[in-house]
């Protein structure tokens, strides 16, 4: 029984894909606790499809799949941007269109010219099958995200909760912004090799918002994000070896089995918490 | 040496001098701006919704760049007054995320992280300005609360703190009395006091009113430009504040009113939230209370022959 459950262990793949599948998982959950609290979810989704058409170019081109995928994502970060101040169109709006804009780009693009790259790898990602170089530009990407945000978080933090503030400080709000926007369509280039483009906005979303129900103390919801987002993809794809399933549909499925436990348990934001406040409230009320 | 020292050596003061500010869809939000400030004061920036207060702010804290004219602080241009930590912010309470995941004493340190290194690890020094200045305001006691678990009193307190950590000597503060409790509001003010004693400048962004003549010693009045602006006496009249506020404020005329002789002093004003502005004859404001005023009243009583 104990000598079936290393099986997987024993195969180089599978070792590599539950390495890099922690490390991504990690490096995503970091960031996803700026990401929930500055309300850039939507904004996570949308770069993690635009990078759609970078990964298509660079694949014909023999480009590192990383540069391609970047570069279309931030071209759709300043695109949105752009069409926001200048039309009169509400954010979710422009984010609306110029995502699927990039996203319908990149399908065509694969459609037509479908010699190297597979669709299914990019849309629901192939961490078992990832190439040596693929595993480096990956860690490259992980090991500067995390440099970033480990030297940097409380410039982030107050960025996030409070922009005249940090200008009153003498940060630049806007270099601020558009350093996480890098490190979002960095990530989320990095998270499309485990996950795929259409899972990789719970990578970025769920383990902040999962750690945000949990505490009311930023540096503890790092921590508690950061781990859950290593243990879950950890674990996610070590688990597809015996499902045979989707690697990152496992990751993606236990990351959100943790999100509806800390919804319903969570000790002072959780439903079962506040019906207890509740009921003491009511009790409190009829005893006075 | 680090970049934020030694801001005391500089003669305080705010300059504003033609600012023209022009937002991206062509609105001009604000044209001709011109006044200037020296330490020491405690002045209001009154003026309608929509008259440029918050567009000021934003000048004076480098957020938006005029198109025209010049802000300087303590002589300095706003990007570099802002490296010297010379200036804080106040926000409205409307601003800020109250669920975000920060104690009171979280926000209190992010007031010295001008004052930290690189990783912004605060210091034992910082650590004692910060409690200092959260006693300063009364509200050491609540330092591991999280700060949407404050009153609305509290919270603007906690706010204050972190401008008092921030050891800054321009402090711009947003519509301070808003949702606050009359207790606080007072404690509010003395805080004020003392530091405008310690030559700080505040401006005091509001539409409160009546609140203007009770601890403002000058008063910016704008309406997308400085209408006036000088000592709150000379400033603060029937007549400009008419201009300032056009048909907005209502109005209560006591010779137009059924107040008589036989009402005698006893006028009662009762206001929701906001306290009342009188005028007496003549058009000079009546101030809520005579202690401290006793010239003010002398002075008065001689000129019109009241006893």
């Amino acid at each position: 029984m104990f000598e079936n459950l290393l099986v997987p262990l024993q195969y180089e793949y599978m070792q590599k894909a539950i390495f890099v599948s922690a490390v991504i998982g990690g490096v995503c959950a970091f960031l996803s606790c700026f990401i929930t609290l500055k309300g850039w979810s939507l904004m996570g989704d949308a770069l993690s499809h635009a990078v759609v058409p970078g990964v298509a170019v660079a694949y014909y081109a023999g480009w590192p799949f990383a540069a391609g995928a970047f570069f279309t994502g931030l071209l759709a970060a300043v695109g949105m941007g752009f069409v926001k101040t200048k039309t009169r169109l509400r954010e979710d709006a422009v984010i609306g269109v110029v995502f699927t804009a990039f996203f319908a780009a990149g399908l065509l693009l694969i459609s037509l010219y479908p010699s190297q790259v597979d669709l299914r790898s990019i849309v629901f990602g192939n961490i078992l099958g990832i190439s040596n170089p693929d595993v480096v530009q990956v860690l490259v990407i992980a090991g500067v995200t995390l440099l970033v945000l480990g030297l940097k978080w409380r410039d982030f933090l107050i960025f996030c909760f409070d922009p005249n503030q940090a200008r009153a400080l003498g940060l630049n709000p806007m270099v601020l912004h558009y350093t996480l926007l890098t490190l979002l369509s960095a990530t989320a280039v990095a998270a499309l090799q485990t996950v795929g483009a259409c899972l990789v906005v719970a990578m970025l979303v769920t383990p902040g918002a999962t750690a945000y129900l949990l505490t009311d103390r930023f540096g503890r919801m790092i921590g508690l994000a950061v781990a859950m987002g290593t243990a879950t993809s950890a674990v996610g794809a070590y688990a597809s070896y015996y499902f045979d399933g989707s690697t990152g549909g496992c990751i993606v499925t236990l990351q959100s089995a943790l999100f509806v436990l800390a919804l319903v348990f969570g000790p002072k934001h959780g439903l079962l918490a506040a019906r207890a406040r509740r009921q003491q409230a009511a009790a409190g009320g009829a005893a006075a | 040496m680090p970049p934020a020292a030694a801001p005391n050596d500089l003669p305080l003061g705010i300059d504003v001098a033609g600012v023209n500010v022009t937002y991206a869809n062509g609105h001009l939000a604000l044209r001709d701006a011109t006044f200037a400030l020296a330490g020491g004061t405690i002045c209001a920036l009154v003026g309608v919704n929509g008259s440029g207060k918050s567009t000021l702010f934003k000048a004076i804290m480098g957020i938006v760049v005029p198109a025209a004219g010049r802000v300087r602080i303590a002589g300095l241009p706003v990007a570099q007054a802002l490296k010297r930590n010379l200036v804080a912010y106040v926000p409205q309470s409307e601003e800020v995320d109250w669920s975000f995941p920060v104690s009171v004493w979280d926000v209190v340190l992010m007031g010295r992280y001008g004052h930290m290194g690189f990783l912004r690890i605060p210091r034992a020094e910082d650590r004692r300005i910060a409690e200092e200045s959260l006693a300063r305001v009364g509200m050491l006691e609540f330092r591991e609360r999280q700060i949407g678990e404050l009153s609305g009193g509290q919270r603007k307190r906690v706010f204050l703190a972190r401008a008092l950590a921030q050891r800054a000597r321009v402090i711009l503060l947003d519509e301070p009395f808003t949702g606050v409790d009359v207790n606080t509001e007072l404690a509010i003010i003395a805080l004020l006091r003392e530091l405008r004693a310690e030559g700080h400048i505040m401006l005091v962004s509001t539409h409160n009113l009546g609140s203007v003549p009770e601890f403002c010693d000058q008063v910016v009045l704008i309406n997308r430009t400085v209408l006036a602006c000088g000592p709150t006496a000379e400033v603060f009249t029937e007549e400009n504040l008419l201009r300032a506020f056009g048909g907005v404020l209502r109005h209560f005329r006591f010779d137009e009113s059924t107040v008589q002789n036989h009402d005698g002093r006893a006028v009662t004003l009762l206001t929701d939230d906001e306290r009342p502005l009188v005028f007496g004859k003549g058009g000079h404001v009546e101030y809520r209370e005579r202690a401290g005023r006793e010239d003010v009243v002398k002075k008065r009583a001689e000129g019109e022959g009241d006893v």
